[in-house]
């Protein structure tokens, strides 16, 4: 009897302690997310200020709060400037005890950061980049790629556009490491799949507007679907001056890397035909248009755009990484990743997995822009032509070759 | 060898473009020696401008071609008189260094409005389809952009070379004090000549929103090209410039074909051979 | 190009009697020991980046403030200087000493190329010279296989001081960038103040007239180029050590015109300017970051502004005030 008395009065003397251990798991007493993303330069319109909002509307759905500790967001403009963008994130894992970095949109910036954070033992959540090396022989125990990457973009367009009918391919490629990896993957896919690439162009980039020379010799090529392994305003300007000299609709362009803000930009008559991967569109179902809407109207929405794939991946990751601080109570970086991967993602996003590597395998879909007349409503754009599983777009863990998932 | 045909083509059409561009800055540093680093940024302006004046305004592209020169026209005026004037008596450095930021003001201010995807500008109606050349289909608006480069070239050229005016300008190059003691209002015309050049750069603005993308970066990479042919070209020679551009349009043309990632920087590698051979450019003086 | 503004209130504030040989040594000292204190109040990295920028900018204005020379392709030599030490440290495991060496040396070699030929020319011309050969180098860099294009040369190692400091510890790498700063700056200001330095003023000054005095107008052009150049080179190694990696940011032309910007606002053709402009410059740069798209306009705004009303730089201005208001 005294022995449980002893207990009774040990256990109510800890109890508000235990409280207040469980907060100190929280370091610093508040969980902070930094958004470091591209604000003035090329990526500014896919990810930007859309991207800060993603993020600012997943901490206010999740109520501001985890684990009885406030979330804080910061953020800033890299500028696309891996100097700024390394500077910026030690600053704010140093001085600023920043627990995540988010977005970073870009390789150059998210190659620089992603071994800064896995020395100090903090999370990156990378939505936007594209190096499928992040998770391959680049990966870092505290990095997540969540929204898409090279490989898949090159599956998904590459394989099933083949599948089509678009066997003949040319490349009008952007002369630097993101567009020659993206041809070279491209390539591989289509001969894989039965089909048979022509040739290439290779134009400088970026500063380059006029892609007529390239384009013509796409035409010259009599391929069936020019691939365009570039990204950005050249996509852009290839679309709207392949419309110029009458190549489409003869022949059909396969767009590698295009995000909705771009088919908006060109307008629909110029775009229409274009084939794209993306991970996400806002008007897939119920779930992603109801998310949608409440992006575009929200009042720090200045453009009033629907979302991309990168903002929309953004909110996604954001809430999947706060669920797993508040499952494991703290913001300790080992046991958040760990939760991350082991809890599958369920949300109007994705049905994913987050892997060993860190890669993030879900579903992927090939749109088709549509005509003028298809188009019933604004931003009514695409039309899904297939639904590519998880399993096939993403590469596996093994082809992966992360050195730090064991056999 | 079709095919060949055809890049040469597209080169001299994007040279007679360059010609249009580089004619304004060569005229500026030419009659005033400033370098004018925004004239980039204002060749942006211009398309900007075509491309609202269509949305807000429901003005087209014919009216837009002369009123959004116009516009940037009176912009220049309004940058020369309130900030150029005072370094003219400075070393050219100054100048460069101000148009620079200029530059770097003009763009951020459209990007935060604009965001950088931009706005995509319809090609007129009457200008719209092509003709099939055999070896090329050429879309019925390029050919019109060679021919009303080559047009306002040639007017430039005549108005600076053979016109009453132009000998004024021409004179206030070499010395402004003594024209100015023969009763010519000197200030006023160095504000006409930079008003004339940017109104120039806001002209191939215009012209070209139909076939690029209208965005807040469209002419940070160009103007630096633009440099290049009026320095080739000789900086003060208006008949340099177009020359130079007409041919680095074909030299362009012929790298995108041989050897296309080297096409951006092919220019610079001619700039720095001609500099060294003919220090003075090809067709300019020695100042 | 006669002298700089900046200059000129240095000379006026020398006649004044306000700078005195005495008055400069402490103000050296001073500025010693707050370099070396400040790594206890200041973020440490953020200061290394200042002291790489004040190195660059210091080697810039002796070819631009002193020597009367505008090069606009000075970022040639930063980054190709970065790319080179950051390879060989990082692929062919090279001590940290040798990297630099290995960076500066390129550098060198580099501006003898590139100054040779652009020597002949003057003014513009030999500005958009050394642009074109930039641009050249710039796309080179993009090319090459090793250097990694956009992504950048990334995971550069810091490695030992002598084997025997590992350079990882913040603190250690601060003190070393620094000394190696103090070795630039001394350089430059050893060049400056010397009867070399004076030829060079007097080049500037008037050419002709240095020419007819019969000096080697040339050589003297060429010799303080590579300097510059080597200089330059010299901080783009540090920086890759620094920031652990070397990215297309330090070859693109802007960077040239960002050391161009620095040099003005310091003020030309002073000792300490470029290092007071690299201080400002990479603060905004990096403290702005927050305001998001309004960073572009501001950097317009301030280069609008140095050139209309601060063309003396604030270091011009300090001693122009220091002159007028002795105390």
């Amino acid at each position: 009897m005294r022995r449980a008395i002893w207990i009774a009065t040990l256990m109510l003397l800890l109890a508000p302690n235990a409280g207040a251990l469980a907060a100190d798991k929280i370091s610093d007493g508040v969980v902070k997310i930094g958004v470091l993303t591209d604000m003035t330069g090329y990526y500014s319109d896919l990810a930007g200020p859309g991207s800060v909002l993603a993020v600012q509307m997943a901490v206010a759905d999740f109520g501001g709060k985890v684990a009885g500790k406030p979330i804080e967001v910061i953020s800033a403009d890299h500028q696309n400037k891996a100097d700024i963008a390394s500077n910026t994130a030690r600053k704010w894992f140093d001085e600023n005890k920043v627990d995540a970095i988010v977005d970073l949109v870009s390789s150059s910036t998210a190659g620089a950061v992603m071994p800064v954070a896995a020395e100090k033992k903090r999370i990156t959540l990378l939505s936007g980049p594209a190096t499928t090396k992040f998770t391959g022989e680049l990966c870092t125990a505290y990095n997540v790629h969540y929204t898409y990457n090279n490989w898949a973009l090159a599956n998904g367009t590459g394989r099933e556009v083949v599948k089509q009918g678009g066997d003949t391919w040319f490349f009008v490629t952007a002369d630097y490491v993101f567009g020659k990896s993206l041809e070279e993957d491209t390539t591989n896919v289509v001969k894989a799949a039965g089909g048979e690439v022509l040739g290439s162009a290779r134009h400088p980039s970026p500063g380059n507007t006029d892609f007529s020379s390239f384009l013509l010799q796409a035409q010259a090529s009599g391929a069936k679907v020019i691939g365009m392994a570039n990204a950005g305003g050249d996509t852009v300007n290839t679309v709207k001056q392949a419309k110029e000299f009458g190549i489409t609709p003869k022949q059909t362009l396969a767009g590698l890397l295009v995000f909705i803000t771009e088919v908006h930009a060109l307008g629909l008559a110029t775009a229409k035909g274009l084939y794209l991967t993306e991970a996400f569109y806002w008007d897939l179902n119920d779930d992603t248009r109801k998310w949608s809407k409440r992006f575009q109207e929200h009042p720090d929405n200045k453009k009033k755009a629907m979302p991309t794939m990168v903002q929309a991946g953004l909110y996604s990751a954001v809430t999947h990484y706060l669920e797993a601080v508040k499952a494991v109570g703290t913001d300790d970086s080992d046991a958040v990743i760990a939760k991350m991967k082991a809890t599958p993602v369920k949300d109007f996003f994705a049905n994913g997995v987050i892997g060993p590597d860190g890669l993030h395998r879900h579903d992927m879909y090939l749109f088709q822009v549509k005509t003028p007349e298809e188009s019933k409503y604004p931003w009514d754009y695409y039309k899904v032509v297939k639904k590519i599983p998880a399993a096939d777009a993403f590469p596996t863990v093994e082809m992966q070759k992360c050195p730090l998932v064991k056999k | 060898m079709q095919a060949l045909f055809g890049q040469l083509l597209i080169g001299l059409i994007n040279g007679s473009f360059y010609a249009l561009l580089s004619l304004g800055l060569a005229i500026i540093f030419g009659l005033l020696n400033i370098v004018n680093f925004a004239h980039g940024a204002l060749y942006m302006v211009g398309a900007f401008l075509a491309w609202i004046a269509l949305d807000s305004l429901g003005i087209g592209y014919w009216p837009a071609m002369i009123l959004v020169p116009l516009a940037v026209g009176l912009l220049g005026v309004a940058i020369e008189r309130t900030m150029l004037r005072r370094l003219y008596p400075l070393d050219n450095l100054y100048g460069l260094l101000l148009t620079f930021g200029l530059t770097l003001i003009l763009e951020g201010a459209f990007h935060h409005k604009y965001g950088n995807s931009g706005n995509s500008y319809p090609v007129p109606e009457a200008l719209q389809g092509g003709f099939n050349l055999g070896f090329m289909y050429l879309p019925g608006y390029r050919g019109w952009v060679v021919v009303v480069s080559l047009l306002v070239c040639l007017a430039s050229w005549w108005v600076v070379e053979r016109t009453k005016l132009g000998s004024y300008l021409r004179a206030g190059t070499e010395n402004p004090r003594l024209l100015q003691a023969f009763g010519v209002n000197v200030p006023l015309m160095f504000t006409l000549t930079y008003g004339f050049g940017v109104a120039l750069a806001g002209f191939a603005g215009v012209m070209a929103a139909p076939i690029y993308q209208v965005t807040p970066l469209m002419g940070s990479h160009l103007v630096i090209v633009v440099f290049a042919v009026v320095v080739i070209g000789g900086m003060g020679s208006i008949v340099g410039s177009i020359v130079t551009g007409m041919g680095l349009g074909l030299v362009e043309g012929l790298t995108k074909y041989l050897y296309p990632p080297a096409s951006s920087t092919v220019v610079f590698a001619v700039m720095a051979l001609v500099l060294l051979v003919r220090p003075a450019g090809l067709f300019g003086r020695e100042r | 190009m006669s002298a700089p503004v900046g200059i000129q209130e240095a000379r006026a504030a020398w006649r004044a009697g306000i700078i005195t040989p005495r008055r400069k040594a402490a103000f050296f000292a001073l500025m010693a020991g707050l370099g070396l204190l400040a790594p206890l109040v200041v973020y440490p990295v953020f200061l290394m980046n200042v002291l790489v920028m004040a190195l660059f900018a210091s080697a810039f204005n002796l070819l631009l403030g002193y020597t009367g020379l505008l090069s606009f392709g000075h970022a040639a030599f930063l980054g190709s200087a970065a790319y080179v030490t950051g390879a060989v440290v990082k692929y062919w495991g090279l001590p940290t000493e040798l990297g630099i060496l290995a960076g500066t040396g390129f550098a060198v070699l580099l501006g003898w190329v590139i100054g040779g030929l652009a020597i002949r020319r003057s003014g513009i011309y030999f500005a958009m010279i050394t642009l074109g050969f930039a641009q050249t180098v710039y796309f080179l860099v993009v090319q090459l296989p090793w250097t990694g294009g956009e992504d950048g040369l990334q995971g550069v190692p810091r490695g030992k001081i002598l084997g025997l400091v590992s350079l990882d510890n913040r603190y250690a790498m601060y003190y070393f960038v620094f000394a190696v700063f103090l070795a630039g700056f001394f350089l430059v200001y050893r060049t400056i103040h010397s009867p070399f330095g004076h030829v060079l003023r007097a080049i500037r000054e008037n050419e002709p007239r240095a020419l007819s005095l019969g000096y080697d107008v040339d050589r003297y052009k060429l010799t303080a180029f590579v300097i510059s150049a080597g200089l330059s080179g010299l901080a783009g190694s540090l920086k890759a050590l620094v920031l652990q990696f070397a990215s297309l940011t330090d070859v693109h032309w802007h960077r040239s015109g960002e050391v161009v910007l620095m040099t003005l606002l310091g003020g030309m053709g002073t000792v300490m300017g470029p290092s007071v402009g690299a201080l400002v410059v990479v603060t905004m740069d990096n403290y702005l970051a927050g305001l998001g798209d309004w960073v572009t306009v501001i950097i317009g705004a301030v280069f609008v502004v140095g050139v209309l009303a601060f063309r003396r730089g604030f270091v011009g201005e300090a001693l122009r005030i220091a002159r007028n208001f002795p105390f």
